[in-house]
């Protein structure tokens, strides 16, 4: 009697600590019903969305640390928002530790699943899809962590949003690994982040495949140390369906990778082909009011590698209504190049050259070929503004160090 | 038999004054009660009557949340007081609690025909920090319930002009309070800042400055004597400038600030914001979407038509309009505030 007693009170203290397992079935009220779930679970319980198509009137929201949210798979659990109401985004997570696994949201009114301050989030297998296919009244990001740190981003697929499938903002520590992003604006977009790789994905039929990009007047700004490589960035011939004013709608259809105004950005070991105006573009960040250019903010690209890629078709059919590729089909007088960079840098660097450890490096890139703009000469309207001589480039590579992020035991 | 009649007296007299307290360990507790009246704020709920220590207070500019009206109250736990902070609420000690009353008149052009209460929101001081949920009211309007995964009230009510306005109003779910009420990922009270409550209000006893009344009445301590109070977005009297900035930093400035859910934005819109480009003068949107409405910058100086500020407070589109919770309606009022600020800025 006592050993039961005793084997009693054992099971009951294992009980106290146990995450819980809490499912959720679609019908009526699911709203109330799992919204009701997401704020009263504990950390450590698991939020299961049996198989099933869900639909919602507003947004929902988590804020509990190291809850899971678990579907029964991107194609068979879906969160249907086409209903909806209320709310910026489908799925609001703000809290840390958080793993998403296994389902899709659909057709949000604004971006699919948004985590703000986040350390630790981690979105393995999930799909965010606008189902009418591209439209400028999508949603703007399928995948958007941004201000958060150890962010994973794997398996998961972005199809139809309206600025990007996969955007990672002003955080760091960051795997983007596995994902399928079509039919987007931007495939893949990192931006004011730091310590980012990105691999083995594949980014195709969007407008731009893979951006990595710096803007002003942010609280995080000086993106650095972005590794993408190991990509397949092809095909990216979607019109840039993007609302004007966002900085996405300025890429023109059929951008492999463009790099902006980033620091330490090494690309290698990628297959870029079929994008219709340039498989990689390096470019500065510019704008017409000068006051947008603040003193600590560096708006041109550094320390970018370029190596062991292979090019395939590239510059075939410029999106000449955007001015990079309008720009680029004048200067190349239609000798469209596979690397273009504008060249644009500081005054002084123009006249006197890069310092040695922020030049531009490119090696073993097959026969990709290459356009420089040298902008004194464009500026005041010299003949043959350009360079194509790669040569000058051929520096050692200095590879970046891969990017660890912290992972729950789960994982 | 007279010393049984006041014996009697006194019992009613301790029994009312105990009745009509406040349940200081509703506020403080791990659990929140199930109904409202289990806090004890009100001697009367229905009629939204004070208890003992709950104070009404006004703010001078207020949050746009579909035309309800509200009625706001303080709780202090005795012998406490909120202290003063500068560009921040009082700092009211642990147990105190705040509650807003949201309703719609029946008819706003005669108050006598009756109110519908939506909801009463409580933020509540417990040692954890501020914690902020939603009762929502019955039919029959005598209690209200938590719920704190919000809900949806479709109602209506009849505005000055005697149309009837259907209205999709939402109580906000508990995350949604925190959206707004969060500061460097700390959960904190918005409205009752000085510079936000330095107006004069009718008492029984006459007219009176609210921080004085609030002062006298033991809810504060002191204060200085100059801070920058901000102006009646409604008083046309005051500069255009100062109505839009006082309502862009009440309606806005909570999450667009540098410690606000917002930040990542870089669009400012809190009080104290001097910088032109974090204001969205010829700003660009950073991850705006079809919120940028195809216009390049938040604010253009002297086109207001152009403005993505302005489009986004005239939207009621989810995923456009702004902001992104609270609102279904148009705030017209607002809008024309806002439009003639923009057209009133030089455009070089």
């Amino acid at each position: 009697m006592r050993k039961l007693f005793v084997f009693l009170f054992i099971i009951n203290l294992s009980q106290l600590v146990q995450a819980d397992i809490i499912t959720i079935e679609p019908g009526s009220e699911v709203q109330e019903r799992l919204q009701e779930a997401l704020i009263l679970a504990k950390s450590g319980d698991t939020i299961q969305l049996v198989a099933g198509i869900y639909n919602f009137s507003d947004g929902l929201s988590l804020d509990i640390d190291d809850v899971v949210i678990q579907g029964a798979g991107m194609q068979n659990t879906i969160l249907n928002f086409s209903n909806q109401k209320s709310g910026a985004q489908g799925l609001l997570v703000t809290s840390n530790g958080v793993i998403l696994k296994d389902f899709a949201v659909e057709d949000t009114k604004g971006d699919a699943i948004k985590v703000i301050g986040a350390n630790g989030i981690y979105m393995i297998n999930l799909r965010a899809e606008w189902t009418r296919g591209p439209d400028s009244t999508n949603g703007a990001y399928g995948f958007y962590p941004v201000e958060s740190r150890n962010v994973l981003i794997d398996g998961c697929v972005a199809i139809g949003a309206s600025d990007a499938g996969i955007y990672v903002g002003q955080s760091d520590n960051i795997i983007v690994r596995n994902n399928l992003a079509q039919y987007n604006v931007a495939g893949i977009e990192i931006e004011n982040s730091f310590y980012a790789d990105v691999y083995d994905n594949i980014a195709t039929h969007n407008s731009g495949g893979i951006l990595v990009f710096d803007l002003p007047n942010l609280p995080q700004q000086g993106g650095h140390h972005v590794r993408v490589f190991g990509n397949k960035v092809v095909d990216n011939d979607t019109d840039n369906f993007a609302p004007a004013g966002n900085i996405v709608g300025e890429i023109p259809r059929g951008t492999g990778i463009i790099v902006m105004a980033n620091s330490d950005v090494e690309i290698f070991a990628n297959e870029i082909s079929g994008n219709g105006t340039v498989n990689i573009a390096i470019v500065s960040f510019s704008d017409s009011n000068e006051e947008v250019l603040s003193t600590d903010y560096y708006p041109h690209p550094r320390s970018i590698q370029v190596h062991g890629n292979k090019f395939g078709s590239s510059g075939f059919d410029p999106d000449v209504e955007k001015e990079v590729a309008e720009i680029l089909t004048e200067l190349s007088k239609g000798d469209m190049p596979d690397i273009f960079w504008d060249g644009v840098l500081p005054f002084f660097q123009m006249i006197f050259g890069q310092p040695k450890d922020e030049k531009l490096v490119m090696r073993n890139n097959g026969d990709a070929s290459f356009l420089a703009i040298n902008p004194i000469k464009f500026f005041f309207s010299m003949s043959d503004p350009i360079t194509r001589k790669q040569e000058i480039y051929q520096g050692k590579i200095k590879p970046l160090s891969p990017i660890t992020i912290d992972m729950p035991e789960e994982l | 038999m007279k010393i049984t009649l006041r014996i009697l007296s006194y019992l009613a007299l301790f029994l009312s004054s105990s009745l009509y307290a406040v349940n200081d360990v509703s506020i403080t507790g791990v659990e929140f009660p199930k109904s409202l009246s289990e806090f004890g704020f009100f001697i009367n709920p229905s009629k939204q009557i004070p208890s003992k220590n709950v104070h009404p207070y006004e703010l001078i500019t207020s949050l746009f949340s579909d035309y309800s009206y509200k009625k706001r109250f303080v709780y202090v736990p005795e012998g406490e007081k909120g202290i003063y902070q500068k560009d921040q609420a009082f700092n009211f000690p642990v147990g105190s609690a705040l509650i807003k009353t949201f309703y719609y008149p029946q008819d706003e052009r005669n108050l006598e025909l009756g109110l519908r209460l939506l909801e009463t929101r409580v933020l509540l001081h417990k040692e954890s920090g501020w914690e902020a949920v939603a009762y929502v009211w019955n039919e029959e309007q005598t209690e209200a319930f938590i719920k704190i995964a919000g809900k949806t009230i479709n109602t209506l009510w009849i505005n000055k002009q005697g149309s009837a306005i259907p209205v999709r109003y939402r109580v906000p779910n508990k995350n949604q309070c925190k959206e707004c009420h969060s500061a460097n990922d700390e959960i904190l009270p918005i409205g009752p800042k000085a510079r936000n409550l330095n107006k004069n209000i009718f008492y029984e006893a006459g007219v009176k400055n609210q921080l004085i009344y609030l002062l006298e009445e033991g809810v504060i301590g002191s204060y200085p004597k100059n801070f920058n109070t901000i102006v009646d977005w409604e008083n046309e009297d005051s500069s255009i400038e100062s109505r839009a900035r006082a309502y862009l930093a009440i309606n806005c400035g909570h999450c667009h600030a540098p410690s606000g859910v917002a930040n990542s934005t870089g669009l400012y819109l809190d009080f104290n914001e001097t910088r032109s480009i974090h204001l969205g003068i010829n700003k660009r949107p950073v991850a705006a979407g079809r919120g940028s409405g195809n216009f390049k910058y938040s604010i253009v100086p002297g086109n207001a038509e152009e403005s993505i500020l302005l489009f986004r407070m005239i939207s009621t589109e989810p995923g456009i309009m702004m902001p992104e919770s609270g609102r279904s309606l148009m705030h017209h009022e607002a809008i024309s505030v806002i439009s003639q600020w923009i057209q009133s800025m030089s455009s070089k």
